[in-house]
């Protein structure tokens, strides 16, 4: 059983139209994507609601996951970087995680064979 | 309930008896005139529209997880209070004052369930005294939901429905008597064209009041307790700005020049008022903001209320200019220097706007407006003013005090405060059993088109 890995990119919400064509031009065809609220380097903003000030430090942000085994993670990386990156606070993060199995949960198959597209 | 019966029933008999006397006696008997019927009766129900209206106002303002329970506030005050209206309010309020249960405070209970009120024409009108009624419903029904501004977010319904009842009884009927129900503050030419005094200062204070004995919503200063539905608040702000021309010229109680005259001074002090709060937070804080433009055009309508029936259109400009820097510095600076958590500004908007509202009718009252009306200090005479202030500390009074004595009755009977977990959770939830906004997941939102669903893959 080849290595699987999660790919976990948090990162600006206008950004997904770009970053999803760019994965999928490498290869990368499968991917969760979910709305999130993050701080990190940026430090938010102040909203003034009947001259009553508010710090709003979460920012929005989008978390696209992805599970890959025959895909270079270093070209995923450098893929996203240049795509995402603006040179500003707020790009965001992308974290690489080893993964131990899969289950395609139709037919049960498990490890890579679960993650592509072989034995459909 | 016996002696109510047997007072209803003895004066009901009088009234019989005495009638057609009385009728036979005036030379000029008073006139029906359908234009102004029609013109009340319209206002009556322009003035309705602004209770649920409140609802949405004030509902904008809070948590999604409150927003049920903020617009039942409002709404359920619309049953309560109409009932208790019908039942007892409007005899308590309007009653014959001589014969009054205190006279100069409490009317006469003759007209308890509304008896002797059918085919009667209203005093010194030409309309019918069951119009007058009904309109004057209106504003029993709006005054105990402004206070529902004051202690947002942290009650039990319980709690809120006995207190309003109790409040509506003991404190709006007097004071209702008082002004314009030929009470003592009648008797001093204090003037309250459409509720200032009775309505705005009343409420105002009596939310503040009741907003410092409950208590700071869990997290006040702490956690952000922003706005969830600013779109709902404006569309609330545009039915209370569509209702108070009923609330205002309906108080003309007739289709004349005094009711046209009121509608202008509202429209004119409402629309700068609106521009004034806009232009002082776009100073103060950069930007010009919708719930800004919202807020401002209740302050300007709160201030002109009293006055509406008295001055001419400019006066009514600058007054809803001053109205709204004064309302807009009371919630953004003072509220935040005092510490207290009037979570929607019931007396910020309502208690500050009517204060100086009730004020500017001494200072710009005109006989040229209105000849039942008196002049005020920029028009030569001071008596007025001392009247109207004279009227404000009584209306402060009676507000405070009287609150807080029905804090305490009612929350001897059961707990006004919502406990910890119950604010946590949101109180939609834990007193209503409802959610105001729906999980998809929960309630079976589309999932997509049949292909996506089915695809083999």
């Amino acid at each position: 059983m080849s290595k699987m890995t999660k790919i976990e990119i948090i990162t600006r919400a206008n950004k997904l139209e770009e970053l999803k064509s760019a994965l999928n031009s490498i290869g990368v065809e499968g991917m969760t994507v979910s709305q999130v609220y993050g701080c990190g380097l940026q430090k938010g903003h102040k909203e003034v609601y009947r001259g009553r000030e508010y710090s709003i430090n979460l920012v929005p942000k989008i978390k696209l996951e992805t599970v890959v085994c025959d895909v270079p993670v270093e070209q995923i990386l450098s893929v996203s970087q240049k795509v995402l990156c603006t040179d500003q606070v707020g790009d965001g993060k992308i974290f690489v995680y080893t993964i131990d199995n899969a289950m395609r949960i139709r037919t049960g198959t498990q490890g890579t064979k679960a993650i592509t597209d072989d034995e459909a | 309930m016996k002696k109510l019966w047997s007072v209803f029933l003895s004066t009901f008999m009088l009234l019989l008896m005495t009638t057609p006397i009385a009728f036979a006696a005036t030379e000029e008997a008073p006139k029906l005139d359908s234009g102004d019927t029609a013109w009340v009766l319209v206002s009556a129900a322009l003035v309705f529209i602004m209770t649920p209206g409140l609802g949405f106002f004030y509902g904008g303002m809070v948590r999604s997880k409150n927003v049920l329970t903020t617009i039942m506030h409002s709404f359920f005050i619309v049953g309560l209070i109409s009932v208790e209206w019908i039942i007892l309010g409007y005899t308590m309020a309007f009653g014959d004052d001589a014969t009054g249960v205190i006279p100069g405070i409490i009317g006469s209970l003759d007209k308890i369930g509304l008896a002797g009120t059918a085919g009667q024409i209203w005093t010194g009108t030409s309309i019918p005294e069951l119009a007058f009624i009904i309109f004057q419903c209106m504003f029993a029904v709006i005054t105990p939901a402004l206070i529902t501004g004051a202690f947002a977010e942290r009650v039990k319904f319980k709690a809120y429905a006995l207190f309003m009842l109790l409040w509506a009884i003991f404190i709006y009927n007097p004071m209702a008597h008082m002004v314009w129900g030929g009470g003592k503050l009648f008797e001093l030419g204090a003037l309250d064209f459409a509720g200032g005094l009775v309505i705005h200062i009343l409420s105002g204070v009596s939310g503040l009041t009741l907003c410092i004995l409950i208590g700071k919503r869990r997290g006040y200063g702490k956690l952000p307790i922003l706005p969830h539905h600013l779109p709902m608040t404006v569309l609330g702000a545009a039915l209370l700005w569509f209702g108070w021309f009923g609330f205002n010229a309906g108080s003309a109680l007739g289709a004349n020049e005094l009711a046209a005259s009121a509608f202008v001074a509202t429209q004119a002090a409402a629309a700068m008022a609106t521009i004034s709060w806009v232009v002082c937070e776009w100073i103060q804080n950069g930007k010009p903001t919708i719930l800004g433009a919202a807020s401002g055009c209740i302050a300007g309508l709160v201030a002109i209320t009293p006055a509406a029936g008295f001055v001419a259109p400019m006066p009514a400009v600058i007054i809803g200019l001053i109205a709204g820097i004064v309302c807009y510095f009371a919630v953004a600076v003072l509220k935040a220097k005092l510490g207290y958590d009037d979570s929607l500004d019931a007396f910020g908007v309502h208690g500050i706007g009517g204060t100086w509202g009730a004020i500017a009718t001494g200072l710009w009252a005109t006989t040229a407006v209105n000849p039942a009306g008196a002049n005020g200090l920029f028009y030569g005479d001071g008596n007025l003013l001392t009247a109207q202030i004279i009227s404000i500390i009584v209306a402060y009074l009676l507000g405070s005090i009287g609150t807080f004595i029905l804090y305490k009755i009612v929350n001897a009977i059961t707990p006004f405060r919502a406990d910890e977990a119950e604010e946590v959770s949101g109180i939609d939830i834990v007193e209503h059993g409802e959610r105001a906004y729906s999980q998809s997941i929960m309630t079976g939102e589309s999932l997509g088109i049949q292909s996506d669903l089915t695809k083999i893959d």
